[in-house]
Parts: structure tokens; C-alpha cells; sequence
């Protein structure tokens, strides 16, 4: 199996795009591009779980690493690797996959062999974004991810898909032009797009600080953006209430955070320490406002956009308390979150197909009709609420004792709010979906329940979200060990040293 | 005169038979006798010249016909460019000419004689030789641009490119003119070794300056941009295909042979000159095109920011800012060639759906248009892992390198300007099309082979670049290095950083 150590991330990479193509060649007939992207994300999935079997705890530095020349100038290495932090993630990633093609499996009528390719497309994408440590690789796959979302933002919009996806893909794109610079500015200075590289040339001072500050800052704009932290959320209720199912639960949050995690606090810790306070007191905000904002919506899209602003806000506090429990908190956070949302966007979605309508009003006693979806809203949303063994608990509860302990007892005080909050706007969706007197629309409109696809969707992450809450040891011991420092080993054998950078500075 | 020296313009010669050739068998076709199938003999006769000129590097760089053209690797390069260029525009026009047009063979005809001077302009190291060889290009493409004669807008693009693009022209004489009254001499490599010398500077640097005009005319860079929109309008969608790239190319090289090659002393003073022209065209063709509801005017006006993108790479210092325009320039002509048989295709000859909105669901019409449309698009908007964004990445990172730092952000926040109006096409392009208002108004045509085989040639072009650029960065920085950098840039590229950003007269 050492063999396959050594490639297994190229096939993660390429799975998906091999099934992609496979499935742009042949004729859309039927269900058989569906099937196909179902073999093709199991398959991929099936391989991401090599990771973590022979995943070896403890042992610092990336694993699984390959590292080769791609383009010579500029110096553009293939260089994947996953550590702790990138090895969940990726594994969540290839989870998902199989869900969303189950969740897309009768909601996506026409034109399925462009639904279904793009979808694989942006998995190879999210999945790059993971892997790489290579920055020109890392924006290429950053930037990649938005496409195939876009376009299917626009092509199966519920009511101005476009206007949504045009304001999805600037809002992302614009920022991701200073990320460009920076990262550039860097090879100029450095002459290495290499993550342990950098890590250590930025570690060791040898770049100005002030010049430093300017680059972090643009790193960290183009994160914040995509997680959304607080006053950067503009384009997340849009994208929400527009996305195709298996698009939306993927479009938030875990690619921000990721990023922050490795790129930011990984690549600038002395820069993100400074700019911390001011990430804490939006993160904050963020918590409440989401959660405010939640409980008087209408529409459930835009309900659970600012109820995941709320949550991703909290996870991002979980990042900037800059300590190891509120980190571990944060990336374990951010697996709950994935696992939550998905599971609730094949819920809500099982809704929006059945009755064609997500406002809420609309509603009410649907779970006579609908019990099984009904159960599983329920504990999504318990989860979600953050229920003592579930997994939401496990991780909001790292995060509010961080931040008790190491940011400043105000604000977790503050943040702990979201708890009640998010316990408000949670059951309340609840009941104003399921219970109470039957609507007149959930009485004339024949619904089935949950239908066999569907089922297999929610069975697995129902299952996780009690796992991950009894059993979060089964999961932490590979995160924690992630969060070691810079790894000096590494970067010390590394071929080139400081004096060749410079030479190609003064080049 | 030696037998090597008619070797030297082997692609000149062969597209000239086959011009030729074109023509006397259109001759002598029966009136009534379909000529579709010339396009092929122009097809064939484009391949061979991209292959004779790719054959030229065996004879090693050196000059012909008494110093007046040269072949080498930068030579070479664009010839190869503006040969792919033409054959793929002779493949989408083959299978989107009407039949009941009665010119076809003299449309393939002139598409090969404008490829003639295109290729002679990269190739000619003698103002005078330029001067012809931009004429013989020009002519061509006036005539093109109105071969829908019978629309109003066929004749008013053809006069309009004609008579803007005469002046310009004639800007460019005089300042060969000026040239030549003040270095004596109308070879480049002799204008650049005695420029220095010369008594009256004042002369030279008005020289350049009427020949910027003249060059940036015809690369429709802001200010001298205000003929793209109508001409690109006016002319069928195959012609602009070729338009909007071919010339254009050319006059690049020429560009970079002006600046780099003859007048390098002179940077201070075109340094910050080609910087303000990169920064408004960009901006001007930027905006302008957020608020076009004609796709083809809209993509004139990208092809205005995309020059100012390209006139970007020109902050770069020697062979760094030539290898980055170069590639630019094989970049921008893979994506624009495809996007524009895409809308060939679509729209048709005779541009039945000239609007934004008339390709909303072009994707549920049909799939492969619509996602190659937004494949281009993407490349366009400079996504990585298309050619659009290595080209835009070299030519920036060419600007940081030297020094412009401004020009990089100014550019990069362009892209996200560009990327709304893009957008808009794609995402029309993406949309669920109306109901009731007869979606299928009008059936796409089936593929034709030619226009297949076209947009294949560009998609891989365009994903070739975006993936594995080495091969072809590496030919640019060889025809970068082949561009003799007389000695006289040394002591300027030192010093050009503070430069260009503050301007400042030139010391005689």
C-alpha cells in the first residue's frame, strides 16, 4: 500500500475529473449521468478514506507529500501534502460528494451531464484547495472552485440565479485580485511559492514587517470574504436561497476557514496576532447579528444563510483566540458545520422540491405527512443548536472555553448568547415547519416522504452527528497533533537556501 | 542577394502562392460553381507556412535582402502565432461563408495576402519594409471588414477602418520620416546604434512619438481606440475573429522591435508613455463594455482592456516584459480566435443574435456552444488553468518586476471589472432560456467539421496554455533574447525604476 501513499492525492485529484469528462462524452440519456457521478464521487470518497487509514499520528510535517516541478518560470511546483488539518477536511469533502449526488438526484431534471460534471469539477477543486502547498497551485484550485459553482448558480437559480451568481463570483473574485499581488510580491521577494518555505522565511524575518502586514492583510480579505465574516456576508443569503442543493451546502465556510487556518495564522502568525482584536470584536458581531437576523426571516434559504454566518462567525472566533483548544475547536467546528449543513440542505431542499415554495409561512404540521423528514430535521437542527451529545456541542464548547479563558470573558460571554439564540431560531424553524396546525398548502399538496436516495443521504451524517459527539476522540488526536508550529525539519533540508533566494531577488 | 535569402521569407512566399493560386483558380471556376472548398487550399496553405516558418530555425538568426528582414527565434515565434491565427479564422469561415455569396475564393484570398504582411511586418528589421508590409495587411483587412456589403453596417465599418486607419498609417510615415532625417538610415539596428549620437533629439523623439500613434492605432489602444466597437460591429464575426488578433499581433512584435530593439535609450520617455496608455485602455474598454448589450461590441471593448493588459508587460525590464507580451499575445489569440467562433456559430454570418440576451440558454439549446462560450469567457476573466490567466500573470508579474508595482493592482482590479461583463454573457449563456417566447427561435446549425476542428484547435490551445505553458513560455523567452538588446539599455534599465514612475525628460 506504500505505493499508493505516494499518488494517492494525485487520484484524488484526478477521480473527479476523470469521472467528469467521462460523463461530458457520453450522451445525457436518463439517469446515466447521475449513476456515473454516483460511482465517481464513491469511488473518490473511497479514496480519501486511504487517508486517514494510513494516516501516521504524531508524525510532524505533511504526509502523503509529493512535490514536482510543473512550471518552470515561474517556479510553480506540484506540491500537495495533507497534515491533520487538511486530512478531515478532505475526507469531509469526499463525504459530501456522494451526498449531494444523492440529494441532486431528482432535483436536477435538465441538462444533467453539465449539473453532474461541473459538480465532479468542483469537487477536484475543493479538493486542491486542501492538498496544495504550492500558493500558485493553492489560488489556482481557490479560484477554480468558483467557476463550476457559478454557472450552476446561474443555471438552476429558484428565481435570479444570475443576478446571484454574478454577485457570488465578484464577491469572491475582486478580492482575490490583492490575493494575487501578494502572492506574487512574495515569489518576488522570496523566489519560492512554497508553503514550508515561506512559512520559514516569513518565521526567520527575513521580509520587512511593515511590507508583511500589507500581505497578510490581502491573504486574510480574500478568506474572510469566502467564509463570510461579518460585514462581508453580502453575497451569502442570495447564493443560499439560489444554489442547487448539492452546490449549497458546499459554498460556505470550510474553504474560508481552511484557509485562514493554514494560510493566514499558519503563514503570518505574528501578522494575524496583530490584527486578532479586530477579528474577535467582528467575529462577535457576527455571532449575534447572524443569529438576530435568523429569527426574523421568512424564507428558510435566507433563515439558515444567516444562521451559518452565525455559526462560521463563531468558528472564525475559534481561529483568532489563536490558542491550540480554541484551534482544534475551529477545525473541528468546521467538520460539524459540513456535516450539519449538509444534511440540512438535503432536508430543506427535500421541502423546496416537494411544495415548491421556501417560505415559511407557507408551512406548518408537515410532519404528519412527512415524518421521517421531519425526525431528521429535528436532530440536524438539535445538532445544529449545539444539544449535548451532538456533535455541534463538542466544538462550540472548545471555542466558548477558549475563549473564556485565553481572549477575554466579555466576549464569551457575548458569543455564548448564540446558544440561546441558535436554540431559538433552530426550534422555532421547527415548529414552524413541522408542527402546529396544518397549513392550507401542506393539506392540498400531496407530498411523499422521504424517498430512497434521500434516505441514504441523511442515514450517514445522522450517524455522524451522534458519533462525532459521543466519540470526538476518534477525531482529535490528529487534529491536535496538527497544530505544532512551522516545521523547522523540513524547511532545514529543503534544497534551497536563503542565499539562492536573494540571488533571484536581485535578479 | 543570395538563394538563402528568398529561404528566410519561405512563410512570405508560401502564402503568397497560395493567395495567388486562390485567386486564379476562383478565375477560372464557372460563375455557378460552388467555391466553398477554397478555403481549404488557404487552410493547407496556412499550415505549410506555419511549418516553413518553424523550419526557419534552422537557418539561425540572421538577415536577408541587404539587412531589411530577418528570421530568428522572435521572428519565428509570431510567425507561428499569425499562421495558427489565420488558419483557424480560414476554418471558421469556411463553414459560416453563405452560399449565395458570389466572393468566397477572394474572401480566403484576402485573408491569406493580409497574412502576407502580417507575417512580414514581425519579420522586417527596415522601416520601410514595416511600412509596406503594414499596407499590405492593412488593404486586406479594410476590405474584409466590409464584406457584408449589403447591410448598412458592412460599408460603414469598411470606411470607417479605412479612413482612421489611413491616417494612422500615415502617422507612422512621417515618423520613419523623421527617422530617417535624423539618423540617416531606415534600418533598425542602425537607427539603434546611431540614435545616440544624434545632433537634434528633439527630432527622434517626435519620430517616436507619431510612430506610437501609428502602432497604438492599430493595436486600438485608449486614446486611438474609438474605431474598435464599430468596425468589429460592422464586419462579419469570421473577419473579426481574425481582426481582432492577427494585426494585432503583428503590430506587437512591431511594437516591442520600436521599443526594445531600436529606440531602448529612449524608455525613460515611452517607459511612462505606454504605462498611461496600458492604464486607460484598460479602464476606458473596461468600462465601456459593462454597459454594451451587443456581445460583439462588448468584446471590442475587451479587446481594448486586453491591449492595455498587454501594453502592461511593457513596464517589464528587457527580455522579461518581451517573453511576457509575447506570451500575452498567443494567449489573448487562442481565447478571442475561439470566443468569436463560438459566436460565429451562434450568432451566425450575418449576426441574427447580436444581443446579450438573445443567448440566454444557449447552454439548454446547445450544451457544447454554451459551455465552450463560457470556457472562453473564464479564460478571458483570467481563471486559472486557462491561457487568459498565465498571460495575465506574466505580463503583471513582468510590470512588479519592473518596478510597477500601481500598474499590477490597477490592472488586477480591472479583472474584476471585466469579470462582471463577462459574466453577464456567461451567465446568460447559463440561464434557463424563456419561456414562451419561443426559445428556439432560431436551431443552431449543426457543427460543420471545419468549425469543429477550429474550436477544438483553440479550446486546446487555450487549456494547453493554462496547464503546461514551458514549452511555449520557453519559445517566448528564446524570441525575447533573440531581440538585440544594444548596449545602450544596460545603463537605462539600471536606473528605469525610478523612472518610470516619476517621467522625466530625456538627457541628449
Amino acid at each position: 500500500m506504500s505505493g499508493l501513499n505516494e499518488t494517492i492525492l494525485t487520484w484524488i485529484l484526478l477521480v473527479p475529473l476523470i469521472g467528469a469528462v467521462v460523463i461530458a462524452m457520453l450522451p445525457d440519456r436518463g439517469k446515466l449521468p447521475a449513476w456515473l457521478a454516483l460511482v465517481t464521487a464513491l469511488v473518490s470518497f473511497g479514496l480519501t478514506l486511504h487517508l486517514p487509514a494510513h494516516f501516521i499520528v504524531g508524525q510532524p510535517g505533511f504526509q502523503c507529500e509529493i512535490n514536482k516541478p510543473w512550471i518552470e518560470n515561474p517556479a510553480i511546483f506540484y506540491h500537495v501534502g495533507v497534515d491533520g488539518l487538511s486530512l478531515w477536511m478532505v475526507v469531509l469533502t469526499g463525504l459530501l460528494a456522494p451526498i449531494g449526488v444523492l440529494a441532486s438526484w431528482n432535483a436536477i431534471e435538465e441538462r444533467r451531464k453539465i449539473f453532474y460534471s461541473l459538480f465532479l469539477v468542483q469537487q477536484t477543486a475543493m479538493f486542491g484547495v486542501f492538498v496544495s502547498l504550492d500558493l500558485m497551485v493553492y489560488y489556482g484550485f481557490w479560484e477554480l472552485s468558483l467557476v463550476p459553482m457559478a454557472i450552476l448558480i446561474a443555471m438552476y437559480g429558484r428565481k435570479d440565479g444570475v443576478k446571484a451568481a454574478i454577485k457570488f463570483f465578484i464577491f469572491t473574485f475582486v478580492p482575490s485580485a490583492p490575493l494575487l499581488v501578494a502572492i506574487i510580491w512574495l515569489y518576488i521577494r522570496t523566489g519560492t511559492f512554497n508553503f514550508n518555505e515561506l512559512q520559514m522565511l516569513v518565521a526567520s524575518g527575513s521580509i520587512p514587517a511593515d511590507a508583511l502586514f500589507w500581505t497578510a492583510l490581502a491573504f486574510l480579505f480574500a478568506f474572510a470574504v469566502k467564509v463570510p465574516v461579518f460585514p462581508l456576508h453580502g453575497w451569502l443569503a442570495d447564493a443560499f436561497s439560489e444554489a442547487p442543493v448539492a452546490m449549497a451546502m458546499v459554498i460556505a465556510g470550510k474553504l474560508g476557514l481552511y484557509s485562514m487556518l493554514r494560510f493566514h495564522v499558519g503563514l503570518f502568525p505574528v501578522q494575524a496576532r496583530a490584527i486578532a482584536p479586530l477579528l474577535v470584536t467582528l467575529t462577535v458581531i457576527g455571532v449575534l447579528y447572524g443569529a438576530c437576523v435568523a429569527l426574523v426571516q421568512r424564507d428558510f434559504w435566507r433563515l439558515i444563510a444567516f444562521a451559518t454566518l452565525s455559526h462560521f462567525s463563531l468558528t472564525t472566533l475559534g481561529i483568532y483566540g489563536l490558542n491550540l483548544t480554541g484551534r482544534d475547536g475551529a477545525i473541528y467546528q468546521t467538520l460539524n458545520d459540513g456535516v450539519i449543513e449538509g444534511a440540512l440542505f438535503v432536508l430543506l431542499g427535500v421541502l423546496d422540491t416537494r411544495y415548491r415554495t421556501s417560505q415559511i409561512a407557507s408551512f406548518g404540521g408537515a410532519a404528519a405527512r412527512l415524518p421521517r423528514t421531519a425526525a431528521f430535521f429535528v436532530i440536524t437542527m438539535l445538532a445544529m443548536a449545539g444539544l449535548p451529545m451532538l456533535n455541534g456541542f463538542v466544538g462550540e464548547f472548545l471555542i466558548l472555553s477558549s475563549t473564556f479563558t485565553h481572549v477575554g470573558k466579555g466576549w464569551a460571554i457575548a458569543a455564548t448568547f448564540t446558544i440561546i439564540l441558535g436554540a431559538a431560531y433552530a426550534l422555532w424553524l421547527v415548529q414552524r415547519l413541522f408542527y402546529g396546525p396544518e397549513s392550507q398548502m401542506t393539506a392540498s399538496i400531496p407530498a411523499p416522504d422521504l424517498r430512497i436516495n434521500e434516505w441514504v443521504a441523511l442515514v450517514p451524517l445522522a450517524a455522524l452527528m451522534l458519533g462525532m459527539g459521543v466519540v470526538p476522540s476518534l477525531w482529535m488526536p490528529s487534529i491536535e497533533r496538527s497544530a505544532i508550529g512551522p516545521q523547522i525539519k523540513q524547511a532545514a533540508d529543503s534544497p534551497r537556501g536563503l542565499s539562492a533566494t536573494q540571488q533571484e531577488t536581485a535578479r | 542577394m543570395n538563394s538563402t535569402d528568398s529561404l528566410r521569407i519561405l512563410p512570405e512566399i508560401v502564402l503568397t502562392i497560395t493567395g495567388v493560386l486562390l485567386m486564379l483558380v476562383d478565375a477560372s471556376l464557372p460563375p455557378g460553381f460552388t467555391r466553398r472548398w477554397l478555403g481549404w487550399i488557404g487552410a493547407i496553405g496556412a499550415t505549410l507556412a506555419l511549418w516553413a516558418s518553424l523550419w526557419q530555425l534552422n537557418l539561425g538568426t540572421g538577415t536577408a535582402f541587404f539587412g531589411s528582414v530577418e528570421t530568428s527565434p522572435f521572428t519565428v515565434f509570431f510567425h507561428v502565432l499569425i499562421c495558427g491565427i489565420v488558419l483557424v479564422a480560414i476554418l471558421i469561415a469556411l463553414d459560416s461563408l453563405p452560399d449565395t455569396s458570389h466572393h468566397q475564393g477572394e474572401y480566403f484570398a484576402l485573408i491569406v495576402f493580409g497574412a502576407v504582411g502580417m507575417c512580414l511586418l514581425t519579420s522586417a528589421v527596415e522601416l520601410l519594409v514595416v511600412f509596406i508590409a503594414l499596407e499590405i495587411s492593412s488593404i486586406s483587412t479594410y476590405i474584409l471588414a466590409g464584406y457584408r456589403k449589403h447591410s448598412a453596417q458592412g460599408p460603414e465599418s469598411a470606411i470607417k477602418y479605412f479612413l482612421l486607419g489611413s491616417f494612422a498609417t500615415g502617422f507612422l510615415l512621417y515618423g520613419i520620416a523623421l527617422i530617417f532625417g535624423a539618423t540617416g538610415t531606415t534600418q533598425i539596428y542602425e537607427v539603434a546604434q546611431r540614435v545616440g549620437g544624434v545632433q537634434n533629439h528633439s527630432l527622434v523623439v517626435m519620430a517616436l512619438m507619431l510612430m506610437m500613434v501609428g502602432m497604438l492605432f492599430k493595436v486600438s489602444a485608449a486614446p486611438f481606440h474609438l474605431w474598435t466597437p464599430d468596425v468589429y460591429e460592422g464586419a462579419p464575426s469570421p473577419v473579426v475573429a481574425l481582426l481582432s488578433t492577427a494585426p494585432k499581433t503583428a503590430v506587437f512584435a512591431l511594437l516591442l522591435r520600436v521599443t526594445y530593439e531600436m529606440l531602448p535609450g529612449l524608455r525613460p520617455l515611452w517607459g511612462p508613455l505606454l504605462w498611461a496608455v496600458a492604464v486607460g485602455s484598460m479602464t476606458i474598454g473596461n468600462l465601456a463594455a459593462l454597459r454594451q448589450q451587443n456581445v460583439k461590441r462588448m468584446l471590442a471593448y475587451s479587446s481594448i482592456a486586453h491591449a492595455g493588459y498587454l501594453l502592461a508587460a511593457f513596464a517589464g525590464l528587457g527580455p522579461n516584459g518581451i517573453a511576457a507580451a509575447a506570451f500575452y499575445t498567443a494567449a489573448y489569440a487562442a481565447m478571442n480566435v475561439g470566443i468569436f467562433a463560438v459566436v460565429t456559430v451562434t450568432s451566425g454570418y450575418d449576426d441574427h443574435l447580436p444581443l446579450i440576451r438573445d443567448f440566454r440558454g444557449l447552454i439548454y439549446r446547445s450544451p457544447l456552444l454554451g459551455i465552450l462560450l463560457i470556457f472562453f469567457l473564464i479564460s478571458l476573466v483570467g481563471i486559472p488553468f486557462t491561457g487568459g490567466f498565465f498571460g495575465k500573470f506574466y505580463a503583471f508579474s513582468a510590470a512588479v518586476g519592473g518596478g510597477a508595482i500601481a500598474l499590477a493592482i490597477i490592472g488586477l482590479l480591472n479583472s474584476g471589472i471585466a469579470a462582471a461583463y463577462y459574466l453577464r454573457l456567461a451567465f446568460a449563456a447559463a440561464q434557463h432560456p424563456p419561456d414562451g417566447e419561443g426559445s428556439a427561435q432560431t436551431t443552431l446549425p449543426q457543427l460543420g467539421v471545419a468549425v469543429g476542428a477550429a474550436l477544438l484547435f483553440t479550446t486546446v490551445a487555450t487549456l494547453y496554455l493554462g496547464i503546461y505553458p514551458n514549452p511555449f513560455l520557453r519559445a517566448a523567452e528564446m524570441a525575447a533574447h533573440t531581440l538585440q538588446i544594444p548596449a545602450a539599455e544596460a545603463p537605462v534599465s539600471a536606473t528605469s525604476q525610478d523612472q518610470i514612475s516619476q517621467p522625466q525628460q530625456p538627457r541628449p
